[in-house]
């Protein structure tokens, strides 16, 4: 009978040491925008985040995963209010996916100052760069003004000696001619600031031709770009001037929308669907499979995001412990599908930026092919100004 | 001086755009007194279903019926379902109705054709730009736009002023009760005027297509400049509405295009560009609000 | 009526039992181990508090105005501004100092958002109608475009309020205390909103909605009516984007665009218009399910078109008249 207790007992602490083992999975907050016209960004962004789950078998870095994802609507009080609830209710301690400044310079405060981290798949506006730059804060994407810093640097490689710049009037579409007109050496030919709801760009392409300039320059993401594009055709401006552009500006979603619209364009990226390495050929492969649909540099983030998670939870064994995932983030331990990634002092990223084309492929439809590196090794311009 | 006269064309386009969705949208409250919020998604389901016929069958020719008729029955079942029960009733039950209308479309529009921006090309024949006047060559396609807009409407002032439905429709406008009382099968007049505001919408879809993004969203971008133009016009009426149009597209173009230039003749580069960006979107708004105080009921009032 | 002291006992029965549910509900939410429900009553009661003061012009007074996000907005950049200028230890326009202090910044905002009030509806009751939601709007959205353009204020990337405000050395951090404080606001503002209704204010204000003719041939003045009525309505829509901007700590011009105009007369209009507790009514459901239907699905708009449709198509009058129709059936 005493010995029947005992193997009892035993079987029981045997089973209760086996249900320990199976860890709890880690649960991650995913806030990302899917309804309205940016949808499709973040959309992206978490199709890439879920497949580098998925080509781990529901795990990232050997530890199980939970990814809950909710829509944001592009209102920075809807993505407070989710961040708000996956903190305090499900107990998230690990945040990602937020598409626009706007909402990151809301929620992202809240998040960091609730001792979880954020890892930032796309959005990093530059008023999180600098002096309010954070220790739970990384991004993996880059620094806004990077994106067309690099394309500034790419005009003056082209030889352009007159630029004529536009973007649209809110402080990423700022943001972007300063950092465009920082690494560009020539002179501005006009700088227009479009309006943020409007899809006619008929007035700025009279503007355009009026001041002749070598080369444009133009921030538009998303649906305002495809309009933009479409109507520089159309006014005949393509064959006479030719545009540098920022990747967000046309991306493979955009490029597909435009079409034959584009072929000439010149682009700087921090990714492209061609890269020869291994993470990347890996990553296009499952994605096609995955998804059949053009990969997004969004898609990349995303992706990216997931694998240095992933590299994070490998090095602390599956512990989402906010001190030992920083120290293990800040290593970037992880094969980035755009080659070489290390973080700066403030936590975005020092990488390769390169200069791609818009170019007719084999199968007649047109395609970014990348050209060659523009910038090397490249941070930001608000680095020194955090003290981390 | 081309310059000018290029800006002016650009301006007369927009107008032209914007009044295809006011006329259907001033019809509509006019006629029956029913504030569509939801007028937006007709043009974006007019835009869908032409992008999605094109890219299926590759022509263009077919798309343009498409869309057409996708709007039209879009706008009529609508009609039938929802908003003929909201006639008699308070305006704000009407805006709530019609905004959740919006939240269907929109969200029914993501799950069948996704959340990426559709490709529509123009027609070859009209790509490309020609030299109208010397030292001024101007898209074919957007003076393609301008043509189907005058010639539409000019064919609404022939509908609505020579045939024995327009009259009805005038007189639905300004005695909705007494063209009741007069016996006309009112139910069908509203369907059949609900059907032709949404056929325009539809119509203003078709041709948005190849210049600007189709995507999920784009009827509620152009739908409160349209409002905007109704009330200019004055409610009600298709002159107004064209008028109205007109005035907007022009005058938001104008200062689009020159006022940051003006304000860069007294102060520096950058902040001019800045205050011109943001001084000349609220321009239509400050438009309307002095034709408002002005003329409260709008430069043509249908009841005057 | 032979039943009134009935009734009106029955509606303070209903009053009181409701505060008591408003008082308990942090509480409960700790114990229930949800306490993100805290911030998201506090959000509901502040979007009350808005919707409660433009149903005073828009349900009691009959001006439909769409333009209210200017003074929710702008009662959030008072608030946002004050506390940039408090960290900076700059001084706004130059002239006075910051500070983070609720009873400083509240006041203001109500102030500055009623005297904005004040200049938007002296020109906009010169129109009526359909006439009048547009130009409502077009004030609005010059503001909106205003903040957009103003560098200084972070444009659209709006400001960030690092921390809530306090009340003396009460930090606001802690969300319950925050709760407790917006359940206060809005306390006060029902009770305020109630006193006007059935003062002799209200019931001018009332009649001029059904027969402004009338009125007038007894010798009533409408404009100055409306006009006050249309101030007190902006100032507390001030006053509830002030608690906003403290309780996301943010604020930008996303609160002064016209769909947060429109969001705003939704909650009216759902909850019940021209009734005391229609628009608390009204927020709550809209808040509520657009939280929830987000959380369950990525196709929340396809789930809350439809609710909102059949409320309006059914019940006629709203949530509140919806509930007054299935408690009457009850008793």
């Amino acid at each position: 009978m005493q010995a029947k207790a005992i193997l009892l007992g035993a079987a029981l602490a045997l089973a209760a040491a086996g249900g320990a083992a199976a860890q709890q999975p880690v649960r991650i907050g995913m806030i990302t925008t899917l309804s309205g016209p940016g949808g499709y960004l973040g959309q992206d962004i978490r199709d890439a985040f879920r497949l580098a789950i998925d080509m781990e078998g529901g795990k990232l870095g050997g530890a199980p995963v939970e990814l809950i994802v909710e829509d944001d609507g592009l209102k920075p009080g809807q993505g407070k209010q989710i961040a708000e609830r996956m903190l305090k209710s499900d107990g998230v301690k690990l945040f990602t996916g937020i598409v626009f400044s706007n909402v990151a310079g809301a929620v992202v405060p809240d998040v960091v100052d609730a001792g979880a981290l954020y890892v930032s798949p796309n959005a990093g506006p530059s008023n999180l760069a600098g002096k309010e730059c954070h220790k739970n804060y990384f991004v993996v994407s880059w620094q806004n003004d990077s994106l067309h810093e690099s394309a500034g640097q790419n005009a003056t490689n082209l030889g352009y000696k007159r630029a004529f710049i536009l973007a649209p009037n809110y402080q990423a579409g700022k943001d972007a001619l300063a950092g465009f007109k920082r690494f560009f050496k020539g002179e501005i030919a006009g700088e227009v600031y479009t309006r943020l709801d409007q899809t006619d760009f008929a007035a700025e392409m009279a503007q355009i031709r009026a001041a002749n300039p070598d080369v444009v320059f133009q921030f538009h993401p998303g649906g305002l770009g495809i309009a933009f594009l479409r109507q520089y055709q159309q006014a005949g401006l393509l064959e006479k001037v030719p545009m540098v552009l920022a990747a967000p500006s046309l991306d493979h979603v955009t490029l597909a929308a435009v079409g034959d619209a584009a072929v000439g364009i010149n682009v700087t990226a921090h990714w492209n669907a061609d890269f020869d390495n291994e993470a990347n050929r890996k990553f296009m492969a499952a994605w096609t499979k995955a998804y059949n649909r053009p990969a997004t540099y969004y898609a990349s983030q995303g992706y990216d995001t997931a694998l240095a998670v992933a590299s994070a939870l490998k090095a602390t064994g599956g512990k989402p412990d906010a001190d030992a995932m920083r120290a293990a983030l800040l290593k970037a331990d992880f094969a980035s599908t755009r080659g070489a990634f290390k973080f700066g002092p403030n936590q975005h990223p020092v990488q390769d930026w390169y200069a791609l084309k818009v170019e007719k492929g084999a199968d007649g439809k047109p395609a970014l092919v990348t050209k060659g590196k523009v910038l090397t090794g490249h941070g930001d311009f608000y680095a020194a100004q955090c003290k981390l | 001086m081309t310059l000018v006269l290029e800006q002016l064309l650009n301006g007369v386009q927009y107008g032209v755009m914007l009044f295809l969705l006011a006329a259907g949208l001033t019809l509509i409250f006019g006629i029956m007194g029913v504030i569509n919020l939801a007028h937006g998604s007709l043009y974006m389901v007019g835009a869908y279903a032409a992008a999605v016929v094109a890219a299926k069958t590759g022509s263009l020719w077919l798309a343009l019926p498409a869309g057409l008729a996708a709007a039209a029955a879009v706008g009529m079942a609508m009609e039938l379902v929802v908003l003929r029960r909201l006639y008699d009733r308070d305006h704000l039950d009407q805006v709530l109705a019609t905004f959740a209308l919006i939240l269907i479309f929109n969200q029914a529009v993501t799950i069948l054709a996704g959340r990426q921006p559709l490709f529509v090309a123009a027609p070859a024949a009209l790509n490309g730009s020609i030299e109208i006047v010397a030292g001024l060559t101007y898209p074919i396609y957007r003076l393609a736009v301008i043509a189907v807009g005058l010639v539409v409407a000019i064919g609404l002032y022939l509908l609505v002023n020579r045939t024995r439905a327009g009259m009805l429709v005038r007189a639905g406008a300004t005695h909705r009760d007494m063209v009741r009382a007069l016996g006309v099968d009112i139910r069908l007049l509203y369907t059949a005027v609900f059907g032709l505001g949404a056929l325009l919408a539809g119509l203003a879809g078709v041709m948005a297509g190849p210049l600007l993004a189709v995507q999920v969203g784009m009827g509620e971008q152009i739908l409160i400049m349209t409002f905007v133009v109704v009330v200019i016009g004055g409610v009600g009426s298709i002159r107004g509405a064209f008028f109205g149009a007109l005035v907007v597209g022009v005058v938001d173009t104008l200062l689009r295009a020159f006022l940051p230039g003006l304000l860069r003749q007294v102060m520096s580069g950058p902040e001019a560009d800045a205050l011109g960006a943001g001084l000349s979107s609220m321009g239509v708004y400050l438009l309307m609000a002095i034709v408002l105080l002005i003329r409260p009921k709008g430069l043509f009032p249908a009841h005057a | 009526m032979p039943d009134a002291p009935q009734r009106s006992f029955a509606a303070l029965a209903g009053v009181a039992a409701l505060m008591a549910a408003l008082i308990a509900l942090p509480f409960l939410a700790k114990w229930a181990g949800q306490p993100a429900l805290i911030p998201l009553a506090s959000r509901i009661l502040i979007y009350a508090i808005a919707a409660a003061s433009l149903n005073l012009a828009l349900g009691y007074g009959g001006m439909v105005s769409f333009g209210h996000a200017a003074f929710f907005g702008l009662g959030g950049y008072v608030v946002g501004v004050l506390y940039q200028a408090y960290v900076g230890d700059a001084r706004v326009f130059g002239l006075f100092p910051g500070t983070n202090q609720l009873l400083v910044t509240l006041p203001l905002a109500m102030l500055v958002s009623g005297a904005l009030a004040l200049a938007i509806g002296a020109l906009s009751l010169r129109t009526a109608g359909v006439q009048f939601i547009m130009i409502t709007l077009a004030f609005a959205q010059m503001l909106f475009y205003l903040f957009v353009s103003l560098k200084a204020y972070g444009g659209d990337d709006g400001l960030i309020v690092r921390r809530r405000n306090v009340l003396f050395d009460l930090d606001a951090r802690d969300d319950a205390t925050f709760y407790f404080f917006c359940l206060a606001a809005a306390t006060l503002v029902f009770v305020a909103l109630w006193r006007i209704v059935v003062s002799r204010f209200g019931l001018i204000l009332g009649g001029l909605r059904q027969n402004e003719t009338r009125m007038e041939a007894i010798g009533v003045a409408p404009y100055r009516y409306k006009l006050a009525a249309f101030v007190l309505s902006g100032m507390g829509a001030g006053l509830a984007g002030a608690l906003m901007a403290n309780l996301l700590r943010f604020v930008s011009p996303d609160m002064l665009h016209w769909t947060k105009s429109g969001e705003l007369m939704i909650m009216v209009i759902l909850g019940g218009v021209g009734t005391l507790f229609g628009p608390l009514l009204g927020a709550a459901a809209f808040i509520a399910l657009e939280t929830f239907l987000t959380a369950w699905t990525e196709h929340w708009q396809l789930a809350l078109g439809p609710i909102l449709l059949v409320v309006v198509l059914f019940t006629r009058g709203g949530l509140h008249a919806l509930l007054a129709r299935l408690s009457g059936r009850r008793s």
